[in-house]
Formats: structure tokens, sequence, C-alpha cells
């Protein structure tokens, strides 16, 4: 009896490993060209594309998966990731496109300038601004608070129970790009940076404050759909030079404007006929993005009804994206 | 949940009195007896000596070791040669492969039977191995999963978790197997076990992420580092237990050492062996969102993607489905456990012929009616009514509430009277001094030996450079850990004195156990702002069932007799509480606190995602930045607090927590 069940076992094995080794292949096995287990599902085509945790990124990629599923037949993945994460998939061929990149000198030159493996998919049209903000009914009742200057005569005014003694100054997910512990620093300012930790709960935290129209102080980004419900001001900070952040623990000037950007997996850009030629030309205004992420954030609709919405009433826009 | 806690092997608890009086009686027994005494006496004799030579401070820099370079080297180094190093292309790439290739048979085939026939095989395995209620369950269970517009990715989601517990239940049994046939195996491993444990799963998804870049293979492996711990613990401690009457037999027999091992140990241990697979479902499960933070796709993807968008509603309609599958094949494991050998042979394989055919069939069916994903019309939206009840919630609770004040006044008030002196006292200790204390409060508690252990893994964390954070991590874990110890208990008895009430909170328990932590992410910050204190209050969310039921299990489970002859002399209510059942549950009191403190520092880091800062923050800092030094330190610190808390509680029979998140 024993000895039938080790021979099952072991032809169990030997067939196993055979089966491995047949739907493999033997010799090398190149991980940077593996699909997703879920891609081609019905035999279809398939792009995947990275979106980011905030909305904006969500509505570009609900924008370009409804036009490519609907208007050029393809299936289309989406895989939330990090920014950086982001950069070694698309580097690996994990997703083949990322639509709105906020300036990763260090990725750009380690995989598109050494190893050519990510390609420029060009502008997004959209520019991005980050920036410190108070909500507008403050900064209208004290109009000298939107300059860094005053900042610390309403350190009181901002204080909360987590930040101490201090100003509270909200950043946000810990993916962003910020300089705030060292602005605060170097502006000598009596304030303290409080973390909330992802975007979601920077959201919420904004939203419960202008309910009860306190003031705050909060690291926040443009284009946000936010702004339509929670109606901000920009706190001037010094003025951006080129190359004034270079030193990351001396700055002490305002962040730049970056003109969005797209990636796309280098052999995704050569090879991916219609799906990549689509991506590049996709190129929308700040307030297009807005109109679609204001849907998706606030009236709740599925990104993918947002889109549909939009795609119906932009015809014109959309018409010059498809490839001729 | 029938089987949320397991038990581990004993830890051995021999205390000091026990090995002392063996080896020189006299003098050593003495000293025993006046064990505390002694502790004290040097703990104090060590302050003054302290204050005297070493000063006071946080952990001096000289004594820290910078690990972020060579970190960030391996890290270069993994990129650079990812795509050509033989060690990547001739055995990396294959795991990858055969994870990709096994995810993807299982999908296509739970595709190919359609809703209808999935529905079908989950019913009739529910109703062959536990019975016609459970079926009904399941259905059910499956039927909601689709009415919710979540067919697509529970079928990804059920996919990867079968991968994933197959090579748990594989990987485990293996470890397991060696640690149950060989004492030095058994001893080796238990560390490797514990830690695996205790680590933060955002920890090691970077590490992993790293080799096998984004995707189902990263998430299916960090899932097995994750799930296989509790197989490897059940299968040991079945071999070890295997009654040593038969296995006598079994060698008087002549049987050979494979023989007694196949036909009489592995038989003996079935029991321990199913219930290590449900344990490793339950885990899997619990990493399915954390896995998503990786692109592993499916619900946990739908809960992360709702998360990014503010909506509770959306990250709710996908949880649902995590929370039923985990209902679902955790009563239908658990039941199988029960019922091992009481099955006759014969009707069972009649009764198994029938399922096959009859999921045949449904399969076919749907196939000819061509319907085999869900249909559209028949979803029902949740969201927007779940988004208005938290709209509603957070409104009317957050401030301004008459008399008690809103939640947003409680958040400030704990954070303002608890947690800011409990962490500065924390911090402005000398470092020393923090040592000192938890060595002497382990050795009052424990040996020598978990003294040790405890004391070496907080100089660790000052090694790594992290003490400061640490320090403020430890605050918030403990006034986390003081909350849940207080609603816990109080919850606990009262279900335990009410039947009815313990019914009602049974399903209630289930759900906050099994519910991914992202859907309460949300409405926790809603009602308590960005902090810490809404870090703590997520952590007592999650710790408080296991906590309640421990304690209503140990109250409950106190000998009748006992209470009989306490009426009999005419002990109140009260009188009987506290002067006979608390006192006789203590073991399991003891456990509640143990469990306490495990589960609230396995939600630290989410306590991160919502403003708790410090090593959580950290954690979370290191995956979203692809920083290994950062990510792996606040990780490594995260399993030294773990470990130092585990040996200042008190020691009883160890149990596996289930579900345990980031």
């Amino acid at each position: 009896m024993a000895r039938t069940r080790i021979a099952l076992g072991g032809s169990a094995l030997v067939t196993g490993a055979a089966l491995v080794a047949g739907l493999t292949g033997c010799g090398a096995a190149d991980m940077t060209r593996q699909s997703s287990p879920y891609a081609d599902a019905k035999g279809s085509r398939t792009v995947t594309l990275s979106v980011q945790s905030w909305v904006g990124a969500q509505a570009n990629v609900a924008v370009a998966q409804y036009l490519l599923e609907h208007e050029l037949g393809y299936r289309v993945d989406t895989v939330q990731i990090d920014e950086v994460p982001a950069w070694d998939a698309l580097s690996q061929g994990r997703v083949d496109a990322i639509l709105e990149d906020w300036g990763h000198p260090e990725q750009e030159k380690r995989y598109i300038e050494d190893k050519g493996t990510i390609a420029r998919g060009g502008d997004l049209g959209v520019t991005g601004h980050i920036g410190w903000f108070v909500p507008t009914y403050f900064a209208e009742k004290h109009p000298d608070v939107t300059d860094w200057k005053n900042l610390n005569k309403y350190a009181e005014e901002f204080r909360t129970a987590e930040s101490g003694g201090k100003g509270q100054l909200l950043d946000g997910s810990p993916s962003y790009v910020t300089n705030d512990k060292a602005l605060v620093n170097t502006l000598d300012l009596d304030y303290q940076v409080v973390f909330a930790g992802s975007e979601a709960a920077q959201i919420t935290q904004i939203k419960q404050f202008a309910k009860e129209k306190k003031p705050f102080l909060s690291y926040w980004y443009k284009p946000q759909w936010l702004f339509e419900k929670v109606p901000m001001t920009e706190v001037k900070l010094p003025a951006y030079t080129e190359g004034c952040d270079a030193d990351p623990e001396k700055v002490a000037c305002a962040y730049p404007h970056t003109p969005l950007q797209k990636f796309l997996n280098a052999r995704f850009a050569d090879g991916g006929g219609d799906a990549a030629a689509f991506l590049k030309k996709f190129r929308w205004t700040t307030d297009m993005q807005n109109d679609v992420a204001l849907m998706i954030a606030d009236q709740k609709l599925s990104p993918q009804e947002a889109a549909g919405r939009w795609v119906k009433e932009n015809e014109a826009t959309w018409r010059t994206w498809l490839p001729s | 949940m029938t089987a949320t806690v397991t038990p581990a092997p004993p830890r051995p608890t021999t205390t000091t009195t026990s090995a002392a009086s063996d080896a020189a009686p006299g003098a050593l027994r003495a000293l025993a007896r006046h064990r505390g005494g002694l502790i004290g006496a040097g703990a104090a004799v060590a302050l003054v000596l302290g204050t005297v030579l070493l000063g006071g401070g946080s952990w001096p820099a000289s004594l820290a070791v910078d690990v972020s370079g060579p970190l960030e080297r391996t890290s270069d180094w993994i990129i650079d040669n990812r795509d050509g190093h033989p060690l990547f292309l001739h055995f990396l790439g294959h795991v990858s492969n055969v994870v990709v290739v096994s995810v993807r048979a299982v999908y296509l085939l739970l595709l190919a039977l359609g809703w209808a026939g999935v529905t079908a095989a989950a019913g009739l395995l529910a109703w062959r191995v536990a019975g016609v209620r459970l079926a009904l369950t399941s259905v059910t269970a499956f039927a909601v999963c689709g009415l919710l517009g979540m067919w697509v990715p529970t079928m990804q989601t059920l996919a990867l978790m079968v991968v994933a517990v197959a090579a748990s239940v594989l990987l485990g049994g293996v470890l397991g197997l060696a640690a149950g046939l060989s004492d030095r195996m058994n001893r080796a491993l238990r560390p490797v076990l514990d830690t695996m444990q205790v680590l933060p799963a955002f920890a090691y998804l970077l590490p992993v992420v790293l080799v096998f870049g984004i995707g189902v293979p990263a998430a299916v492996l960090a899932t097995v580092v994750y799930a296989a711990p509790p197989m490897a613990r059940l299968t040991a401690l079945g071999l070890r237990g295997a009654d040593a009457g038969v296995m006598e037999a079994a060698e008087s027999l002549g049987a050979t050492g494979r023989q007694r091992l196949l036909t009489a140990r592995l038989p003996l241990a079935r029991k321990e062996l199913l219930l290590g697979v449900n344990q490793s479902i339950m885990m899997a499960l619990g990493m399915a969102v954390i896995a998503s933070v990786i692109g592993a796709g499916g619900l946990g993807d739908r809960v992360y993607q709702a998360l990014a968008s503010v909506d509770v509603g959306a990250a709710l309609a996908a949880g649902v489905p995590i929370v039923l599958l985990a209902i679902v094949l955790d009563r239908v494991t658990a039941a199988a456990g029960e019922r091992i050998g009481t099955a006759p042979a014969r009707r069972s394989r009649l009764g198994w012929a029938v399922a096959l055919v009859a999921t045949a069939v449904v399969a076919v069916a749907g196939r000819l009616s061509d319907r085999l994903t869900w249909p559209d019309p028949w979803t029902v939206d949740i969201a927007q009514p779940v988004n208005a009840a938290v709209d509603w919630m957070t409104a009317h609770l957050y401030s301004g509430v008459p008399l008690v004040g809103g939640t947003a006044d409680w958040a400030g008030r704990l954070t303002t009277w608890v947690l800011n002196p409990l962490r500065d006292g924390l911090q402005w200790l000398p470092w020393w001094a923090v040592l000192l204390a938890v060595g002497a409060l382990a050795l009052f508690i424990g040996t020598w030996r978990t003294a040790v252990t405890a004391v070496l893994a907080m100089a660790a964390i000052g090694v790594l450079g992290v003490w400061d954070p640490a320090l403020d991590t430890l605050s918030q874990v403990l006034a986390a850990v003081a909350v849940t110890l207080l609603l816990g208990c109080a919850l606990g008895i009262a279900a335990a004195r009410s039947t009815r009430l313990g019914r009602a909170l049974r399903p209630v328990l289930d759900v906050f156990q099994t519910m991914p932590q992202f859907v309460y992410l949300i409405p926790v910050v809603a009602l308590f702002g960005v902090g810490r204190a809404p870090a703590v209050a997520a952590a007592v969310v999650y710790a408080l069932p296991a906590v309640v039921r421990i304690t209503a299990q140990g109250v409950r489970g106190v000998d009748p007799a006992a209470m009989e002859s306490s009426r009999s002399m005419g002990a109140t209510g009260r009188q009987q509480l506290f002067q006979v059942q608390l006192p006789l549950a203590r073991p399991a009191l003891l456990l509640a606190v143990n469990q306490g403190v495990v589960l609230v520092l396995a939600v630290v880091v989410i306590g991160g995602l919502v403003g708790g800062g410090a090593l959580g923050y950290d954690a979370v800092f290191g995956l979203a930045q692809g920083d290994l030094a950062t990510g792996l330190v606040a990780g490594a610190a995260i399993v030294c607090l773990g470990l130092m808390l585990d040996r200042v509680t008190p020691p009883t029979q160890r149990r596996e927590p289930v579900g345990k998140g980031a």
C-alpha cells in the first residue's frame, strides 16, 4: 500500500516537473517578457495601464481605456501602483504606459538613457504645480496669510492636537515629491509637518476642516478636482529658480510648474501598433481632466461611466487622437 | 468564524524556580523565592549606576549602524541584473513563470465554468463536506459577489488564492514535516516562523517587487511568506503529538520509518493538517488587499482604487466579497476537519459523483445559454447608500454632539492627554533605562532567556537608528492595547453572560475580523481627523474581535460546578463575576492581552496611512519611493518591537491570529 502510494507520488512529481518545463520552456526564462495571467482571457489584444493614486491619473486612464476598448477594440487592464514602482514595472513590461508623470529625473536617467527600456510618450497637455494652500474663506478674511513671510503670525490658528504647540502643515501621501520639512526649517517657520500618509486621508481631513470653516494649511497640487469643492488659495513661497531645489536638505524656494509627461515601455512603443500610436497622441487640457476627475471623485461615478460621458460630449477632441 | 484561533506549540514555560530546584536545592531555592525582590533591587542598583556612568538622552549615534548604503547597492544590483544574470534567467524567472501559468490555468478554468458552474460547484462541494446549510451559505455568498458586480474580480482573487494556498500548504507542509521529525529543525525553524509572521507585510512587499516586479508572481510569493507559517506549525504539532502507543504498535509490526510516517503519523495528524490548511487560507485572504498594492489585481485592487477616489461605498462593495469568501472557505474547511473519518466511504463516493455530474451539467447549461459572466442587469449598487450613510455619520458625530462631545474632540483629547505624554515620556527616558525596564519586566514574567531576547530586540532597534520613531510607535501600541482590552473585556464578559448578545455579536465580529482594513481607513479619518488618534482607532477596530472572543470563551468556559456552588452560597451576580468567573478565566484573559498586543502591532502600517507617522509611515514610504533602506529598516524595527512585546506579556498557550493585515 505504502509503496504504491510513493510510486504514484513520484510519478506525479515527474509529470509535474515535465509539465512545468513544457509550459515555460527549458533554458532561460526572461521575467521581463511575462504578461499578466488575467490578460487576453478572451483572446483579445490587451493593453495594461498603470494608475497612480490621485484622481487626475484615474481620469486619464479611464478615458484612454474607454477609447481603447470602444474605438480600437483592445481589452485594457489597469494596475494601481505608486509612482516610483510604476517606473520599474514599466521598464519590465508589466505595464505598457504611465500617462501622468510629475518628473522623476533619477528614473529617467536610469531607464531611458542608460537601459533604454522606457521611451518618452510626449506631453499630456496638463501642467502640474505643487504648492501650499489655505482655504479661500480664510484667505479672504486674512489676505496677508498668502505670503509665507506672514505665516508665523498665523501659526496659532493652524494648531491641532497632532502638531503640538506649532502650526500644522498637512502633507499627504508618502509617494509624493515634497520639500516641506526642509522648507519649514530653512524659512524658519513655526510649523510642524504632519504626514497624512495617504491622499485619501488628506482629502477626508480637508473636507472635514472645510465643513466647519476651520483654517488649515496644506501641501496640495493642481490640477485637482478638490478645488471645485473646497476653494483654496495658494500661499506665495520664495520664487522658484532653476536648480534652487538641488540640495534637498536646504531647499528655500517654491515648487516648479511641471508639464506632465507620458512614458511608454520601449518595446510597446515600437511594436504596440494602434494602441501605442493612440497613447502617444493622447493630449488634453486641465479643464477636461478636471471634468472627468470630478465625476469620479465627487459624483462617485465609476471611472468608466465618467469616461463614457466625457467621450460622448467631446468627440472633436478625441477623434484627433485615433490613428489614421 | 469557527476557527479563528488555533493552538500552536506551547513555549517551554520552565521558570527559574523549577529549573533551579532540580540543579541545586537550598540556596538557589531561597533565591528563587525572593525573585521579585531581587529583580527590583538589581534594577534599582543598575538605575543608580546608569545615571552616574551613562547619563540620559536617546540612543547614542555612536552605537548605531547605518545600513542604507549596502541596501541601496543591493537594490541597484538587482535592477541592473534582473534581465541578464543567470540567477534570474534560470531560477527566479522559472519560478515566476510557473506562478503565472498556474494562476492563469485556474482563472481560465473558473471563467470556462461560468458563474452558474462556479456557484453550483461551490454549493455542491460545501454540501459534500459540510452539509446542506453550508451549501446554501456558499451559493448565497457567490450570488452576492455577482450581485455586487464583482464577479470577474472575485474569480481573479479566487484563482490567485488557489495557487497561493496550494503553494503555502506545500511549503508549510514540508517545513512542518522537517520540524515534526527532527528536534533540531524544530528549534531552528521557530524563530524563522515567528519572524515571518510578525514582519509587517508592507516591509517585504518591497524586496519581492524588486526581484519579481509588479504583478501576480510577486503577490503570490508575498502571500506564501505570510500564509505558510501556520501550516508549518500545525503540521509539526500534529506529527509531534502522535499517540505514542500507536507508534509503538506500528514499530513492533516491523514498519520502516517511512511506512510509519505514511501509514500512522500523517493519518493521525489529519485534524491538525486540515486546520493548517484552514489557517493558511485565512491568512492568504488577509493578504488579498495588501498584495494589491503590488499589482495582484482582483478584489484587492478594487478596494485600493476605491480608496484613491475616497469612495467608501465602492471599497465596501469590493470588500464584502472578500469577507464572504473568507467565511465560506473557513466554515467549509473547518467542517471538513470535524467530519474527518465519520462519513462512510461508499455513500460518500456516490455523493461525490452526483456533485461532479451536477456541476458539469450546470456548467454546460450555462455555456449553451451563453451566460458565462454575471449578467450586468442583475447587479445592485450599494456604493451610493453606503456613502450617504458614512457622510451622515461623520457629519453628525465629528463635533458638537451634546454632552459627550464629537469624535474629533475625543481624538484631540486622546492625543493631548494620552498619546503625547506617553510618547514624550518614553522618548525622554534615557535609552539604557528603557532597556533596563524591558529586561526587568521580562524577567518578572518569564525566564532570564526571554529577558535577554527582549533586551536584545530593543537594543537592535537602537542600533538600526530608529530609536525615536520606534518609541513613538510603541506609545501608540500601548494606548491602543489599553483601549482594546478595556472595551474587549467588557464586551466579552457581557457576551458571555448573555447568550442573545453573544449570538448577535458573532457576525459583527466575523465581518470586522475579515474586512480589509483599507475599507475603514476613510471613515476612521472622517471621524477622528488625521494623526495618531485614527491610527489607534483603526488598531482597536481590528484587534477588538479577537479579544472579545477569547474573553467570552474564557468566561463562559468557567467550570459550572464552581458557579453552582458560589450561587448556592448566596453570591450575587456581581460577586460571581469578580470572585469566581474572572479569576478562573485568568488564562484566557492573559491570552487576550497577548493577542491584543500582536494584533494591534499588525495594524501599525495601516496607522501610517492615516497619519500615525513613525515606523508605519516609514514602511509605507519605503514601498512608495522604492526606498529599500527606509522600508526594510522600519519593518525590522516593527519585528523587534513585536518580539519584545511578546516576551514581556505573560506566556500562555500561544495561539495564532487570523487574517492579520499589514
